[in-house]
């Protein structure tokens, strides 16, 4: 338990340093240390599929599409950034002792809910489940990949001269 | 009825999902780059992302919510990379990142 509160503390923490850090890469990078940190949340929880989706998927693809966002607008983020670090902390203080006050209003309140859990379901692993019980989510996603393979290629597509 | 161990790690998990998930919320309001956004857009999908996990965990059915995850995840990137395309698109127009500057785009 003591290792969950500490990978718990690190997300949030890594999570907090993505937000208020100055630099686009640096926040991509804490993003980056998030997405990791939630992987091995994932499997210490025993949801080994979703953590190898989560590793794969949002700590790489998603860093790769940040990454070459940001060089790609490197002119405005240069000139953003610089006029950003002068400012920066001035608009993100707050947030430390907000996380602070959110998670003790959470714990004060958590104490006392009166929650009762469902019984166990019949155990079923995660593969049968997507592959058997959840097929509707897969042609969902396929159908979603395919929207967003047409929207970037619209929002890529030459202008005819 | 689930072991009581299961409610004490959701409960604990609790105490720092729902500050993470303010941390992106406010990402999305006090950032002027539209990077930031998408930043302040992704720390909130960990939250939920966390959420739905140990929601599973604890009630017994963590192979729905690997399911539901892997689902949302997908959406993340179709999302992530779509919305990516279009800071490009409003950076071309415009030449800055600044929400700001991105008036035009009104009506």
């Amino acid at each position: 338990m003591t290792l969950t509160i500490v990978v718990l503390a690190l997300t949030l923490l890594a999570a907090t340093w993505a937000v208020m850090t100055g630099g686009l890469i640096r926040a991509v990078l804490g993003l980056a240390a998030t997405s990791i940190l939630l992987t091995i949340l994932m499997f210490m929880l025993g949801a080994g599929l979703a953590a190898v989706f989560e590793l794969s998927v949002c700590a790489g693809l998603i860093t790769v599409v940040f990454i070459s966002s940001i060089s790609m607008t490197q002119i405005a983020a240069k000139s953003d950034s610089a006029k950003w670090a002068r400012g920066h902390l001035r608009h993100y203080w707050p947030l430390p002792l907000i996380l602070v006050a959110t998670g003790a209003i959470v714990a004060f309140f958590c104490l006392k809910l009166p929650i009762e859990l469902p019984p166990p379901a019949e155990s079923v692993d995660a593969k049968g489940m997507l592959w058997e019980s959840r097929q509707t989510d897969l042609l969902g996603q396929a159908l979603a990949l395919f929207a967003g393979v047409f929207g970037v290629i619209v929002l890529f597509k030459e202008k005819e001269k | 009825m689930p072991p009581m161990d299961a409610l004490v790690v959701m409960k604990t998990y609790w105490i720092f999902i729902v500050p993470l998930a303010v941390a992106g919320i406010y990402c999305l309001v006090a950032t002027r780059n539209f990077i930031r956004v998408l930043i302040g857009l992704e720390i909130m999908t960990k939250a939920v992302t966390l959420l739905i996990v140990v929601s599973g965990y604890a009630s017994g059915r963590l192979a729905l919510a690997q399911a539901l995850v892997v689902t949302l995840i997908v959406v993340e990137v179709v999302v992530i990379s779509v919305a990516a395309g279009i800071v490009q698109g409003i950076f071309h127009l415009n030449d800055s990142l600044d929400i700001r500057k991105s008036r035009n785009m009104k009506g």
